[in-house]
């Protein structure tokens, strides 16, 4: 048998998402169906989805989905959640038993609300106080990994090629107002559920084509923050840079990009835009531990919304389309063509220049 | 003339059917199907859909016409044929392209033309109608590319670095481009009549392949930007 190396893998990643800025819910099917044509992107190695507005009879709730080793790792987690939250349904994901997904682990998943009494106790704001927990029980409990936990929304995923995850998941039985997916092709790390797109924290999620150079720079500065990179592989940084930009310090998206993003300073310097040009100089000085090198696109997910974002240079492929109300974005035209065959204004956004959709323009909620 | 449905077929499949005895083809419902004619000859191909990543890489003297946007690396190191887009292409197009065609109505994404090479006989040509993305011609080898901003909006004819690491071959932009920043180890001027003659013929088919007046299009200035050999290329990626 030739071995990789010997043989040439035509892969890269794939990403893809479909938005209503109306707000319109949307099966799952036609996000699953989209990573069909770039199948190749993908090794088998990982694919996920997240979807946003799926748990609407929950939507005051936590969802948190967790993977398990075992039963008795289930256990203990669900002894430690109780202690913090009420947990106002607990029960398996469903999934479907198909031969293109083998090996998987215990998938459950709880809608919880932090408890008051324990809030007041540690004096922490709520989602401060969740964000803590997923990363506490992701560090420190052998086992357990917590794979979405924001409102109204979840992410699925697992080893697999993304369009056999999708069915997998029953992703066709949720409605969602936007979807993201991943398929994935691990150049480093290992291939394995925790390890599969999107990694999420909150509400926020992130799907990944490309390598981060600056992984370590940018995780050593992060963890100085409280978040703990525990997943084996680089995207889950950007993840968390991503919560602690708009989050905790409240930039806005636009200025969250100039700073993983940043432009060169040559650029910087040709604008001919004075507050720009402070801004941007600001930003850059202000973080420059959080500026992400490297070829990346990403897709972030967040309640309301999506970003898409290129590396500064442009070192991977983005598309973007629209059809009435949704706004499509994929690694290729091929995998809009599948969602939305008549669509329309086909773009590729400049690298480093975010493409930010919202629903119904923000008052979404 | 063999029609090719791609509707349900991987990109294996399609460049099977391609390999049959006929010259023409005709491939419908194409959708992302990766090295549609790859090192293929004497083939005569017009595609119907969105081709898939590195359509006719290491061509042999094929033609091809797609009527729609294509994706990125077309051409990747063809060596010679026609690759004719009626719509705009990805990133990356023509990547280290030694000989050949390409001809886009639309516009280019990043990249394109990023280390295109002449070879004795070989000469590669590649014209964009519209505008094309940052790092056009980086670092070009030889051949010739050509931009028009035709249906632009008065917005830039290149993005950011154009001719970054150039060190053989030209380049001609349509217009003034007194608003691009070229580096340092280029020259960019404006085009003298003897060297516009030097792409009259590949324009003229140009416009003739997409109905434009090739009069019309040569009433404007040309810029032209040719490596510096004096002053070559240093570095840009470790600065930051």
């Amino acid at each position: 048998m030739k071995i990789e190396g010997q043989v040439r893998i035509p892969s890269g990643c794939a990403i893809s998402a479909v938005i209503s800025k109306a707000g319109n819910k949307m099966s799952g099917e036609m996000i699953t169906n989209s990573m069909k044509p770039m199948h190749d992107r993908s090794n088998g190695l990982g694919g996920g989805f997240a979807g946003y507005g799926i748990y609407p009879e929950y939507k005051d709730f936590y969802a948190l989905h967790v993977f398990f080793d075992s039963r008795s790792t289930r256990k203990e987690c669900e002894t430690f959640l109780k202690e913090r939250f009420e947990i106002v349904q607990s029960e398996i994901i469903p999934t479907r038993k198909i031969p293109a997904i083998t090996d998987e682990p215990v998938i459950w998943r709880y809608f919880a609300a932090p408890l008051k009494s324990v809030l007041m106790s540690l004096q922490l704001e709520e989602k401060e106080f969740v964000a803590k927990t997923v990363i506490k029980i992701n560090a420190e409990m052998p086992g357990a990994y917590v794979f979405s936990s924001g409102k109204n929304m979840g992410a699925f995923k697992a080893v697999g090629f993304p369009e056999d995850v999708g069915v997998f998941y029953r992703l066709e039985e949720y409605e969602g107002y936007s979807w993201t997916a991943h398929g994935r092709y691990p150049t480093n790390t290992p291939g394995w559920w925790g390890g599969a797109h999107p990694f999420t924290l909150l509400d926020y999620s992130i799907v990944h084509n490309g390598e981060i150079s600056s992984y370590d720079a940018n995780r050593r500065f992060i963890e100085m923050f409280g978040y703990k990179c525990t997943l084996q592989t680089d995207t889950e940084v950007i993840t968390y840079i991503m919560d602690y930009l708009l989050r905790i310090q409240g930039l806005t998206l636009e200025e969250a990009a100039s700073v993983i993003a940043a432009p060169f300073w040559s650029t910087i310097a040709s604008k001919t835009d004075c507050e720009d040009r402070r801004k941007l100089t600001y930003l850059r000085t202000m973080f420059p531990s959080l500026l992400i090198t490297g070829p990346f696109s990403v897709i972030l997910g967040f309640e309301g919304g999506l970003m898409a974002l290129n590396d500064r240079l442009k070192l991977r492929s983005m598309v973007v389309g629209e059809k009435e109300d949704k706004v499509f974005i994929a690694s290729e035209e091929a995998a809009i063509r599948t969602m939305e065959p008549n669509v329309q204004n086909v773009w590729s956004p400049a690298g480093g220049e975010p493409v930010i959709v919202k629903v119904k323009e923000g008052a979404f909620s | 003339m063999q029609v090719i449905d791609a509707a349900n077929l991987d990109y294996r499949a399609v460049n099977e059917a391609l390999r049959n005895a006929e010259t023409d083809y005709i491939i419908k419902n194409c959708c992302g199907q990766r090295f549609i004619a790859a090192g293929m000859s004497h083939k005569n191909l017009t595609i119907e859909g969105i081709p898939g990543n590195a359509l006719g890489a290491y061509l042999n003297n094929a033609n091809i016409t797609v009527n729609a946007n294509a994706q990125d690396a077309v051409g990747d190191t063809m060596n010679e044929g026609k690759i004719l887009i009626r719509g705009n292409i990805g990133d990356a197009a023509g990547y280290a392209m030694r000989g050949g065609k390409i001809y886009v109505q639309g516009n280019a994404g990043y990249r394109a033309g990023i280390h295109m090479k002449a070879y004795r006989e070989k000469f590669p040509v590649m014209i964009i109608g519209g505008s094309a993305g940052s790092f056009l011609g980086e670092y070009q080898a030889g051949g010739v590319i050509i931009v028009l901003g035709l249906h632009n909006d008065n917005k830039r004819i290149v993005g950011n670095f154009p001719c970054t690491g150039m060190h053989g071959g030209k380049m001609f932009l349509r217009g003034c481009c007194d608003d691009i920043r070229f580096p340092k180890q280029v020259t960019a001027r404006r085009a003298a009549p003897e060297e516009l003659d030097e792409i009259r013929e590949y324009l003229s088919e140009y416009c003739s392949d997409l109905g434009y007046s090739a009069a019309t299009l040569l009433s404007e200035p040309f810029t032209v930007i040719t490596p510096d050999s004096k002053n070559p290329y240093k570095q840009m990626y470790a600065a930051n």
